[in-house]
């Protein structure tokens, strides 16, 4: 027993260093910029750069767009399939897993044919249109995660007698959408949306291969070129995925504490 | 006359509120994750006309597209193998006791957080970590004398790049396979022990089996996860480490070859490998689920 | 010495003392049962006699061979969990097989054992099958049979049938026990259904806190409870804060109206206050001849319960229930009318302990 425990305190012990040391490493790298002395000089560039402000103000806008586009579409489908058109489910089941099965670089590889500029559908003629293929092309790699935590979600209300009920006391369809199951999926919406946030905000396939103004694309640049400003945004982008991963946690921790 | 009639009494129709809320989700997933793999699957099959060919197939067996798969696939299962068989551990070790209440969701959280910390970022960590001016590279040789450039090692390398694709995928084993670890039960190893098994032999005979599948499952995922990533090595090794995602990536953008159905057929490829082991993974899954019901 | 000599057995968990000087003798083929509610320690006991637990103080002699700290898979003891403890990835054959696979016995004559086992379960064309394609009846005879596959000294059944349905609940006790007879296997049963203790046992341990309350044969835990507790946990009782008029006469007063009891209360001095019960079964509605207790008042409620019929019928400030069997030909008693309940003096408990 007691050498057991000290086999799980060294497997403990390694997984903890294997991730801490990078991080680590990474930040005294990010203060090296100044010779001599450690320095915040790194973030001061870094933050000082117009490029490096309007990629990011980009990329947030475009995780917005994308998180309510998602769930604009997956939010009525899930309800509706798990209400009335449960046959549905095996092909929506095939459907929203597919993006992990199709790498990033062929579906956009497929974007690119499909709807270049001499196509039926000519998406990437103009900066709005290619935006919004950028916009869809991240909701695809959202989906397995937004559709997994709204189902799990749905999953926990009952969903088919919460609806009867609503639908006895005359509710219609759309109120009963917006008034009875969105306040009650909340939680799982809000996992969903933070995650789907950690994922879009440094994408960088997608953004690149479509040649947009994108955070990634950015960060390569910046990677490519410089020496200590990368490290700085490394921290920061940890910082932002820990921040989200962060949220959902508490936001979970809630729901669970409010549904016991 | 009559049929007016009777229509004109019939209920107003009721409107298909399942169907409205159904039809904007199934017209994305049609056009913007159906149709374009469907289009480089058939692309992959037809030559500049339009015609039926294999000779794109044919085409992808040159030694520098078949180099490529090849350093692709050995990233990948080394990745796959070596942070399943960590992640597994790190996962038994926080969920079978013995060690302080806080360290599992500690753990859970982190996992969350690291197998997502993926793509560009994490390749400016390493490189700040292991490359030539890292701060472990600088240890190693201020502390211990150990110029691990000198002995050959380099981030940039086979070796490089499964170490840094190591931070995601441990991690991700960690979440994928802790509901598993979870489902053994307790009563499995007392049933085992009273009949006499000694610990190996329960993990021999019991455990082991009952876990493989998911394990292996796992291990699976992890793989097509590594197969499919592209921004890290991108960013780690630029194009000096030829991997299939670097490759095609050139070639969308016109750097190298200029044949597109060949381009059709690297992504087809591609597809098949992590198709496969995909496949492989739910089947899998749906034989551990039925145990560990 | 007692094939199963348990002497002073303490468990604690940190400050908390699940088990308290725990002492029971238990003969070979003798099948006892720990009844009592969750947390009352039948469960830790149990654990202590498989080796999953460790006791604090105190001894566990089987057969002559003492195994307090012996580790589980040295002594020989067959046991059989709550639910779903099969090996999900062996077979049925396998998971009986298991033990003596493990204790290195040749093919063939694993076969044969697991063979005659699944004949003795009554499944004996399911071998092949999974633990997820049978029922949950089927499984705890699995799990019966792999425990018994070792022909272990000692069977222990951990609430084996808590998991089931009602009537399969019923079967399956009855074959355990038609099984235990047939092996001559010391069981040890844990539950904390009282009907399935009392239905099953040679003798029950009623367990209260971590101590035993009483040992007993199920008839006499059920007509002479020694404690409160045993008594309102094993069936349905009236209980009464009774006073003593006559110590030496056995007279007592319920509830203001005067009775006698048969059982000695020569302990208790005149105007004593004593904890005094009766089985509704044991009252019948009608005053009776001279020879019986009668009390009188109130009918206040009548339910029909299928084959009785459960009469409240309030006294002065007490209530009793009285079962009368239900005969289609019988006049109901009615809500309001004044009724006479009438009993043996031999049926008043005297409940001595708290």
């Amino acid at each position: 027993m007691k050498t057991n425990r000290l086999g799980h305190w060294i497997a403990i012990l390694i997984g903890t260093l294997y991730f801490v040391v990078p991080l680590a490493a990474t930040f005294e790298f990010s203060l090296r910029k100044l010779r001599g002395v450690y320095s915040f000089e790194a973030y001061r560039v870094v933050l000082a750069d117009p490029q490096f402000q309007s990629s990011f103000t980009f990329s947030v806008g475009l995780a917005v767009v994308t998180i309510i586009f998602g769930m604009a579409i997956i939010v009525p489908m899930a309800y509706f399939v798990e209400l009335r058109l449960r046959k549905l489910r095996p092909f929506v089941e095939f459907v929203t897993l597919l993006p992990l099965v199709v790498p990033a670089i062929v579906i956009v590889f497929g974007y690119l044919r499909l709807y270049n500029s001499s196509s039926i559908l000519p998406l990437t003629n103009s900066t709005l249109s290619t935006n919004f293929l950028l916009t869809c092309g991240y909701v695809t790699l959202a989906l397995p995660y937004m559709y997994r935590s709204i189902e799990t979600g749905l999953r926990a209300i009952d969903v088919r007698t919460l609806t009867e009920a609503a639908e006895s006391l005359g509710a219609s369809s759309g109120t009963i959408i917006w008034r009875i199951i969105l306040p009650n999926i909340r939680s799982a919406m809000l996992s969903g949306s933070f995650l789907t946030f950690a994922i879009v905000i440094g994408e960088f396939t997608f953004a690149s291969l479509l040649n947009r103004p994108a955070f990634g694309p950015y960060l390569q640049l910046i990677g490519a070129n410089r020496a200590y400003e990368p490290a700085a945004l490394a921290c920061m982008a940890f910082m932002i995925t820990w921040a989200c991963m962060g949220i959902i946690q508490v936001i979970s921790r809630n729901a669970v504490a409010a549904h016991p | 006359m009559a049929s007016n009639a009777s229509s004109a009494s019939l209920p107003r129709p009721r409107v298909p509120w399942a169907v409205v809320g159904v039809t904007p989700f199934m017209l994305f997933a049609l056009l913007f994750l159906i149709l374009p793999t469907l289009f480089l699957v058939v692309g992959a099959f037809q030559d500049n006309d339009g015609g039926f060919t294999l000779a794109n197939l044919g085409k992808l067996w040159t030694p520098t597209i078949l180099a490529s798969y090849w350093i692709s696939i050995k990233v990948s299962v080394a990745s796959a193998v070596i942070g399943a068989a960590i992640g597994a551990f790190i996962a038994y070790a926080a969920v079978s006791g013995g060690l302080p209440r806080w360290i599992r969701p500690t753990i859970m959280t982190f996992s969350g957080v690291a197998s997502q910390f993926a793509g560009v970022p994490l390749a400016f960590a390493f490189l700040a970590t292991l490359g030539r001016q890292g701060l472990v590279t600088l240890f190693l040789s201020s502390v211990f004398g150990l110029n691990i450039y000198a002995q050959g090692f380099n981030l940039l390398s086979f070796w490089g790049l499964t170490l840094t694709y190591l931070y995601f995928q441990i991690p991700l084993m960690v979440l994928i396979v802790t509901p598993a670890i979870e489902g053994l039960r307790k009563e499995w190893r007392e049933a085992a022990t009273i009949l006499g098994a000694s610990n190996w032999q329960y993990w021999r005979h019991i455990a082991g089996p009952v876990l493989l599948p998911s394990f292996l499952g796992a291990a699976l995922l992890l793989f097509a996860n590594a197969f499919g990533a592209i921004a890290t090595a991108y960013a780690l090794t630029g194009s000096s480490l030829n991997i299939v995602t670097i490759l095609l990536y050139a070639q969308i953008r016109g750097d190298v070859l200029h044949d597109q159905n060949l381009g059709y057929a690297i992504a087809f490829g591609m597809i098949v490998i992590t198709g496969l082991s995909n496949l492989c993974y739910i089947l899998l899954r749906v034989r551990s689920e039925r145990w560990l019901k | 010495m007692s094939f199963i000599e348990i002497s002073h057995l303490r468990k604690s968990f940190g400050p908390n003392t699940v088990v308290h000087d725990f002492s029971l003798s238990i003969e070979k083929g003798e099948f006892i049962s720990f009844l009592g509610p969750s947390g009352c320690g039948k469960t830790t006991i149990l654990r202590m006699i498989a080796g999953f637990e460790t006791a604090t103080s105190g001894s566990l002699h089987v057969g002559g061979v003492e195994m307090t700290n012996l580790p589980p898979a040295k002594r020989n003891v067959g046991m059989v969990f709550q639910a779903y403890a099969l090996f999900p990835n062996l077979t049925v054959a396998g998971n009986i097989g298991f033990g003596l696979k493990i204790a290195g016995k040749e093919r063939g004559e694993i076969d044969a054992r697991v063979a005659e086992l699944l004949e003795l379960i009554k499944l004996p064309d399911l071998g092949d099958r999974y633990p997820y394609q049978l029922s949950g009846g089927q499984q705890q005879r699995v799990a019966l049979a792999r425990a018994l596959a070792i022909k272990p000294q000692v069977l222990l059944l951990d609430e084996p049938l808590s998991a089931l349905d009602a009537k399969i609940r019923v079967s399956l006790r009855e074959e355990i026990r038609a099984l235990q007879r047939e092996l001559g296997i010391t069981t040890v049963f844990v539950t904390h259904d009282q009907e399935e203790a009392l239905s099953i046992s040679d003798r029950i341990v009623v367990m209260n806190q971590g101590r035993a309350d009483q040992v007993g044969t199920p008839s006499e835990i059920y007509n002479n409870p020694a404690t409160r507790f045993v008594a309102s946990f094993v069936g349905t009782l009236n209980l009464f804060e009774a006073r003593v008029v006559d110590p030496v006469a056995g007279r007592v007063s319920i509830d203001g109206q005067p009775v006698v009891t048969a059982r000695d209360i020569s302990a208790y001095g005149i105007a004593d206050g004593a904890t005094v019960a009766l089985r509704p079964e044991a009252l019948s509605l009608g005053g009776g001849d001279g020879d019986r207790n009668v009390l009188t008042g109130t009918v206040e409620e009548v339910s029909f319960l299928g084959a009785v019929i459960r009469v409240r019928v309030k006294l002065r400030e007490a209530r009793v229930s009285l079962d009368i069997f239900n005969d289609p030909a019988l006049d109901l008693p009615k809500v309001g009318m004044p009724a006479a309940v009438s009993f043996k003096k031999d049926d008043l408990l005297i409940i001595d302990r708290d």
